[in-house]
């Protein structure tokens, strides 16, 4: 916004001179953005000094931008940088256009405000407690979003004539088929490092036949279970949002909403029964190929045949464990398809948003379940099961 | 134009409606009322609560005061059910038309149909292209959205929204991003199909030449009140200075420039000193 582009005239000055008995400000040089900090210390120390009735010379002015109309501005204060404006000036008409809009916004430059105080202390009390009323919201979200899809799902499950079986089947495809190979090959590697931990650690005790009933508690108990919902929680948890997040931002939900449809009934239930369809059949699926992975360990350098491990794991590994592991997997998958629903719904507008709900849907689904987890372990250890 | 038939009462009627999100109160009252046959259209600026008030028409929202009846249903005594089945009367055109991206064209216009009806296949097929056909893009029907112009995606849309022969057709910017020749296509379908099928329609929208040519009654909404009413002929002659500042794009009048902001010096005021 220079008003000028003649060249370089040297930093602004301004200083008070007397002539003919009359004390005159003599302004001169580039009043511009890059002298701003030394013109602002010179017009600090003038103004406390200056008459009321003071004549300003122009004549020497160089440039001069926003910044130093505003410097001006201050120095001079309103009702001088008018008379200055007024009638004779000799400031050429853009200059004073300048100056006009500049005096015109700002108005009497009033004290600079104080900064407002922060304390470390308070600022994580305060942060502690945005994050509290946070999760508090998560959680009543949810609990509202679960009574929601359950309602849904009461209304729908005594009208078989509104199961929307293409679209179980397409999410079946998604969820469950396609998740295979990776559940499988995932925990088939934890399954041979787990035996490689159990056979280095029990050869010190002389006990690495152990290492058999190692593998199969953690995969039947825990791993197979824990690690498939880890898995989908990640990948299905998202794609679900990110789906109806989607969906959301296009206006398609507002859209099935006017044409007369339950959104819940249309998006949410087929994927949450796929996903409680699909979870067990993975869970089942990890683990056999930890155990598997376990076997293949144990028969590289343990030395101990997979006919002998199988004949450990029947004699020693009841029933009881597998169904302990499996039971847990429903539940799971209820809560991962939930979440990942609920959060698709919490998108608006932006397709950023859809990105911070799709992160959202994985971190909380992820916590839940290995939440869940401890508690039902400790909740068996208790139980004696 | 339209018929009007004052005997009969309004379909769509608000008495006193109010509405806020959170604590910012977006409507303070409006009285509106739209008779069988008409177009109307709701006009102000961006963020004036016009869309809101098209989302309370549809039943989306809730009003938190006043009163909301459509085809003389009191839509906050209405229960879920009741509120499914008024809404299947209606038909609604979103702002960017909504479609459904994974369905083609034609599954598109034909979802509302296999939602809501038994009819056989063949019937579902010729009631789409029908309808595509009213649009002029029966040819488009294997098309993906995805594959579609705003203004094709925008008239496929209205396909979907016409296709169970709703009472009520409601418009969210039908215009918004069309270039001049999608824009007077839209304009004119709206006028036609609302006449061929007997409906209401109302329409939110801020072009005004575009709708004043095909509109029977326009409400001007600023600041969560209506603040002029008239049909087209009487906004055109208006004096109303927001009529005045809106239809003529003034920048600066009784909606303002500026954003509410506390006086600027107090927030340049860090820098000297």
């Amino acid at each position: 916004m220079r008003a000028s582009s003649s060249a370089d005239n040297g930093a602004g000055r301004a200083e008070l001179a007397t002539t003919d008995g009359r004390q005159q400000l003599r302004l001169s040089g580039d009043w511009t953005l890059p002298h701003y900090a030394a013109l602002s210390g010179e017009v600090a120390a003038l103004r406390a000094g200056l008459p009321p009735d003071l004549a300003v010379d122009v004549a020497q002015l160089g440039a001069l931008d926003t910044a130093g109309a505003a410097l001006l501005l201050h120095l001079l204060g309103q009702e001088r940088l008018r008379s200055l404006l007024g009638g004779g000036s000799a400031l050429p008409a853009e200059r004073r256009a300048l100056l006009q809009a500049v005096a015109q916004a700002v108005g009497e430059r009033p004290e600079p405000l104080a900064e407002p105080r922060h304390s470390a202390l308070g600022d994580v009390l305060e942060h502690v407690g945005i994050t509290v009323g946070v999760f508090r919201r998560h959680l009543t979200d949810l609990l509202g979003f679960i009574g929601l899809t359950l309602e849904a799902l009461f209304l729908t499950l005594l009208r078989p004539w509104r199961w929307r079986m293409t679209s179980l089947i397409a999410n079946l495809e998604k969820t469950a088929l396609d998740a295979v190979p990776i559940v499988a090959l995932l925990t088939f590697l934890v399954g041979a490092v787990v035996a490689f931990l159990g056979a280095t650690v029990l050869a010190d005790f002389g006990a690495s036949i152990f290492t058999v009933d190692l593998v199969a508690f953690s995969f039947l108990r825990e791993f197979g279970v824990l690690l498939t919902a880890i898995l989908v929680a990640g990948r299905t948890a998202s794609a679900f949002t990110a789906q109806i997040g989607s969906m959301k931002a296009n206006e398609e939900i507002d859209a099935i909403r006017v044409l007369g449809l339950n959104p819940i009934e249309l998006l949410v239930l087929p994927r949450v029964f796929a996903l409680l369809l699909a979870l067990p059949m993975l869970t089942f699926i990890a683990m056999l190929s930890g155990i598997v992975g376990g076997m293949l360990v144990c028969a590289l350098t343990l030395d101990i045949s997979p006919v002998m491990f199988l004949s450990i794991f029947e004699n020693d590994v009841g029933l009881r464990h597998f169904l302990v592991g499996l039971a847990k997997a429903p539940v799971f998958a209820f809560l991962i398809a939930v979440i990942g629903c609920m959060e698709g719904f919490k998108v608006s507008g932006s397709a950023q948003s859809v990105g911070e709900h799709t992160t959202s849907a994985v971190v909380q689904s992820i916590f839940v379940v290995i939440l869940l987890d401890a508690v039902a372990a400790l909740f068996c250890m208790e139980m004696g099961w | 134009m339209a018929i009007e038939s004052p005997e009969l009462p309004p379909l769509v009627s608000l008495r006193g409606v109010r509405f806020a999100y959170g604590e910012r109160e977006v409507l303070r009252g409006i009285d509106l009322s739209v008779h069988r046959g008409q177009v109307v259209a709701i006009m102000g600026g961006s963020g004036c609560g016009k869309t809101t008030l098209l989302r309370l028409i549809g039943g989306q929202l809730k009003a938190t005061g006043g009163t909301v009846e459509v085809a003389g249903h009191d839509l906050a005594a209405l229960g879920n059910a009741d509120l499914y089945a008024l809404r299947r009367r209606m038909g609604m055109l979103f702002q960017f038309g909504a479609l459904f991206t994974d369905m083609s064209v034609f599954d598109n216009v034909a979802f509302p149909l296999r939602e809501h009806t038994d009819l056989p296949a063949g019937m579902v097929r010729d009631l789409v292209l029908m309808k595509l056909q009213a649009v002029g893009l029966r040819g488009a029907a294997a098309l993906m959205p995805s594959e579609l112009s705003g203004g094709m995606a925008r008239r496929v849309a209205l396909a979907r929204a016409v296709a169970l022969d709703p009472m009520l057709i409601l418009y969210d910017e039908p215009f918004a991003g069309l270039d001049p020749i999608s824009l007077g296509i839209i304009g004119q379908l709206i006028r036609r199909l609302n006449d061929a099928l007997g409906a209401s329609s109302v329409m939110v929208t801020h072009d005004v030449h575009e709708s004043l040519g095909i509109v029977d009654y326009v409400y001007f909404v600023s600041e969560g009140r209506i603040v002029a009413r008239g049909t087209p002929d009487e906004i055109r002659a208006s004096t109303d200075p927001f009529v005045h500042q809106f239809v003529n794009a003034e920048a600066d009048g009784p909606v303002p420039f500026h954003y509410p902001a506390p006086a600027i010096a107090e927030q340049l005021g860090g820098g000297v000193g």
